[in-house]
């Protein structure tokens, strides 16, 4: 295990200066993320034109991990689709979790930095649990999610 | 670097030699010699203890209270056996006041539900305080939610400390029990339970004790003590995970009804009336964690042997130059300053948040806790999400404690 694997340049340049961070007041879609077991919170707040994302801010406190996802995450899913989201979603999904993920790493663009997350089981969580948050969001629930 | 006073300060104790006891210390991790500071939540398990377990599968098990065959007699007798050690290890007056349970966890639910519970009702109050972990706090939550009664909480210091003045205003004639921790958890305190029991007293409050961060670390004498109730767990004491005791008076625990039903608690059954076992026995429902009594027994006998008092006194010396050595580290805040505490040091950095120091830390071969260590109150007083916990045991050294110093530096280079 390289640290240098988990706390890539992108990370932790994203960790000390999270894009987008902040409320979105109003905002069409809003969800709470919170991971209990290191005490991460998270709000995101979306705009949208129709099925597509116009706006997309965050924030809370969390590792740098889950700052870092959030704020990649944020600058990522601008612009797109529902649809274009999930797909997202998935290839990251794999892309933490699995080792022989067959996704495509220049499609992911600077979300593919969050790869040596994957190396760290324990760290899996903090990344993926503002892409749950954004799914809450869409989905518009009323609950907060949460990792556990 | 290191600037630790040897060897005076390893109170006697030949730091080499017990760490040769203990297997599991001598493994790298991530390529770098283990240091375990992670002993608040589990500590390691001298060979002694291990091979307590392994001799007793060996030879000796079979179940207890039942057969008139001799491997069953064997099996009672070591079984029994360790009760009388805990009971002296704790200096109860009978092993009828030494129950054995699952764990620290499992002693205060089976107080909530079987002391407190008919005791309670509408009105009456369960007094806590601000530093407890969840396991005393949830079981009182769940009694109040059945009763009708209030949990009062005692309000904790700036520097982690259990507010006496507070505690002498809110105990009083609705009062039912006062339910306080001996050592806490997330933040080191020793809390100076004999001055809150005194009062308890005085106002005819039963007491019950979480010893599971007080018992590992120095002596414990319920007698002296006076309390009701003293709870604690094996995994904290060297002893193995999923045993635990439940110390209470003999004549409360006489008048309690059990708790959970089955067998070995019982004397009688028929479908009419069921003879409920004499104490112990009567709160040991079903086949009892033989072997755990048996390797706790063996903890305990290794504890002795090493001495308590070398053992508080060498921690202290440990807990000391820790203090004094994170202290140093640029933007870092110890979280629980009181002035008596246990080999704890609870803190957060500048910038950093606990959990990236935890992994940063385990990288470097470095074990510490993060996170809001099941105490989210406490979290909460000091505005804090969560906080790295560096919790030593006698076989820690103070070399172990200059890694934990240069990890914590690198974490800053790496993150800062």
């Amino acid at each position: 295990m390289d640290l240098k694997d988990l706390y890539r340049d992108v990370i932790v340049d994203h960790n000390r200066n999270p894009r987008n961070f902040g409320k979105l007041d109003p905002a069409d879609a809003h969800a709470d993320g919170h991971n209990p077991l290191c005490g991460d919170r998270l709000s995101l707040y979306v705009n949208l034109d129709a099925d597509r994302i116009r706006e997309v801010k965050f924030d809370g406190s969390g590792c740098a991990i889950s700052v870092a996802s959030a704020s990649l995450l944020t600058e990522a899913v601008k612009g797109k689709t529902r649809a274009e989201i999930k797909a997202l979603f998935e290839d990251m999904h794999a892309l933490l979790t699995q080792h022989d993920a067959n996704v495509d790493i220049a499609k992911l663009g600077k979300l593919a930095a969050l790869s040596g997350v994957r190396e760290f089981p324990a760290r899996v969580k903090c990344a993926s649990l503002c892409w749950h948050t954004l799914n809450a969001a869409l989905e518009q629930q009323a609950e907060p999610v949460t990792t556990e | 670097m290191s600037a630790h006073p040897a060897p005076l300060a390893t109170a006697g104790l030949d730091i080499e030699a017990i760490r040769r006891d203990f297997p599991v210390l001598h493994q790298k991790i991530n390529g770098k010699p283990l240091v375990y500071l992670d002993n608040a939540a589990s500590s390691q398990r001298p060979q002694a203890v291990i091979d307590a377990i392994s001799r007793y599968y060996e030879h000796d098990h079979a179940n207890v209270h039942r057969g008139v065959h001799t491997l069953s007699q064997r099996a009672t007798d070591a079984f029994e056996g360790a009760r009388d050690v805990v009971r002296r290890f704790i200096n109860a007056r009978d092993t009828k006041e030494i129950i054995f349970v699952r764990g620290t966890t499992e002693a205060i639910n089976l107080v909530a539900q079987s002391f407190a519970r008919p005791k309670v009702g509408a009105g009456d109050e369960i007094l806590i305080s601000g530093l407890e972990h969840h396991a005393n706090i949830v079981p009182w939550q769940l009694l109040c939610e059945q009763t009708g009664a209030t949990l009062k909480v005692i309000p904790i210091t700036s520097s982690g400390e259990v507010d006496f003045a507070a505690f002498e205003k809110l105990i009083g004639p609705r009062t039912k029990l006062l339910a306080l921790a001996h050592v806490s958890n997330a933040l080191g305190t020793v809390v100076p339970v004999e001055k809150f029991i005194a009062v308890a007293r005085s106002h005819g409050v039963p007491v019950l004790l979480d010893g599971a961060q007080g018992i590992p670390h120095s002596k414990v004498d319920v007698c002296a003590l006076d309390c009701d109730f003293y709870c604690f767990s094996g995994h904290k004491m060297l002893g193995p995970t999923g045993i635990g005791v439940l110390y209470g008076r003999q004549q409360l625990l006489q008048a309690m009804p059990p708790w959970q039903g089955g067998g070995d608690m019982i004397l009688s059954v028929s479908f009419e009336k069921t003879t409920f076992n004499q104490l112990p026995w009567k709160f040991e429902a079903g086949t009892p964690n033989i072997s755990g009594a048996i390797g706790l027994a063996a903890a305990i006998r290794y504890l002795e042997d090493t001495g308590l008092d070398r053992i508080a006194a060498y921690e202290h010396e440990l807990l000391e130059y820790a203090t004094q050595r994170l202290q140093k580290i640029p933007g870092l805040t110890i979280v629980g300053t009181a002035p008596h505490k246990a080999a704890v040091v609870s803190f957060v950095m500048q910038d950093i948040h606990p959990h990236d120091i935890g992994t940063i830390l385990d990288t470097e071969g470095v074990a510490i806790r993060t996170g809001h260590h099941c105490a989210m109150p406490v979290m909460d007083f000091f505005k804090v999400p969560a906080t790295a916990r560096a919790s030593m045991a006698f076989y820690n050294t103070f070399e172990e404690i200059d890694r934990l110093v240069a990890a914590l530096e690198h974490a800053r280079e790496v993150l800062g």
